[in-house]
């Protein structure tokens, strides 16, 4: 595949993938997808966020799924970073600590595809000490 | 913070915490007179001069789940490593701008890294907010305009897969002419 260099090869590659899927307009309907939401604040970027966020958004254009991959704050799991934020469409959201490329491919398999919990999970009742 | 990329994706997380519209970025390189800098302007919420003074303190943040804010501590204490600077100019409803200042020869001066993918992160993180980045060095200039490519998009979303990992092939092609 040529590589998109010019705005106008951009233009080509999207009509390419129209006329293959339809590409809706995601803000519309976010709840039918799988919401990843990386931390991305001082300490998230510092332990790695960029390269999980990255990964993230090239496996779903690769492995076809779904997906809406933003970023978020800092959710006070600093010691956790790089943290992440999945939510599957009707379940409630689940936060993942420390996730690496290789923990963010076990998550994308197991359970974003088939519903597996992995490791890694920090439970929402965690409450920090003032 | 391993590279300047990971510095800018840092500090834009301020102006999209501060509601702005419009995010610019510019990065001029000037080998003749030995300098690097970097400029972000946004239009978000502003500053006080109250926080404004503070705003370089590495206890304080305006955050509520932590206690301490890094950000723009670390990337001073980098850009005065290589006997650059520093500084931020806010106005409460108007916007804020930044400037940092490195020495282009200094070897503490930390490499540009991968912009292409902050730049692409970051638009496909908040599709509604338009980004502008210039970067200029001795070689040309390249710049990148969202509101460019949400033209060519024709209201297909930015924050698609697809078209992100296209988008940041874009970038890279073109920031690997100039630099």
């Amino acid at each position: 595949m040529a590589k998109v260099k010019s705005l106008a090869d951009l233009k080509k590659m999207k009509e390419n993938l129209q006329s293959k899927m339809d590409l809706r307009e995601k803000s519309d309907a976010p709840d039918s997808m799988v919401q990843v939401k990386v931390g991305m604040a001082t300490c998230g970027i510092a332990s790695g966020a960029k390269e999980v966020m990255n990964f993230f958004i090239e496996e779903s254009a690769k492995r076809g799924i779904s997906a809406v991959v933003t970023q978020t704050g800092c959710m006070g799991y600093c010691f956790a970073e790089p943290t992440i934020e999945v939510i599957m469409p009707g379940k409630d959201p689940i936060v993942f600590g420390d996730v690496d490329v290789k923990k963010a491919d076990e998550i994308i398999e197991k359970y974003v595809k088939n519903g597996e919990l992995v490791d890694g999970i920090i439970p929402v009742n965690y409450n920090t000490i003032d | 913070m391993r590279d300047l990329s990971e510095h800018i994706m840092d500090i834009i997380q301020n102006s999209v915490r501060a509601n702005a519209t419009l995010i610019e970025l510019e990065i001029l390189e000037d080998e003749k007179a030995d300098v690097y800098k970097l400029l972000f302007k946004d239009n978000g919420c502003g500053m006080s001069e109250e926080v404004l003074a503070k705003v370089a303190d590495p206890f304080f943040t305006s955050r509520t789940t932590r206690k301490v804010g890094l950000g723009i501590s670390l990337l001073k204490q980098n850009a005065e490593q290589t006997g650059g600077s520093l500084n931020i100019w806010s106005k409460e409803g108007e916007g804020t701008q930044l400037e940092v200042l490195f020495s282009h020869s200094n070897i503490d001066r930390p490499v540009l890294g991968n912009i292409a993918e902050t730049m692409m992160l970051l638009v496909g993180a908040n599709p509604e907010m338009d980004f502008l980045y210039k970067h200029t060095t001795s070689k040309g200039e390249y710049v990148f305009d969202t509101k460019e490519v949400k033209e060519v998009l024709e209201g297909v979303s930015l924050n698609d897969p697809n078209i992100l990992v296209y988008l940041k092939e874009m970038i890279n092609e073109n920031i690997n002419t100039i630099i």
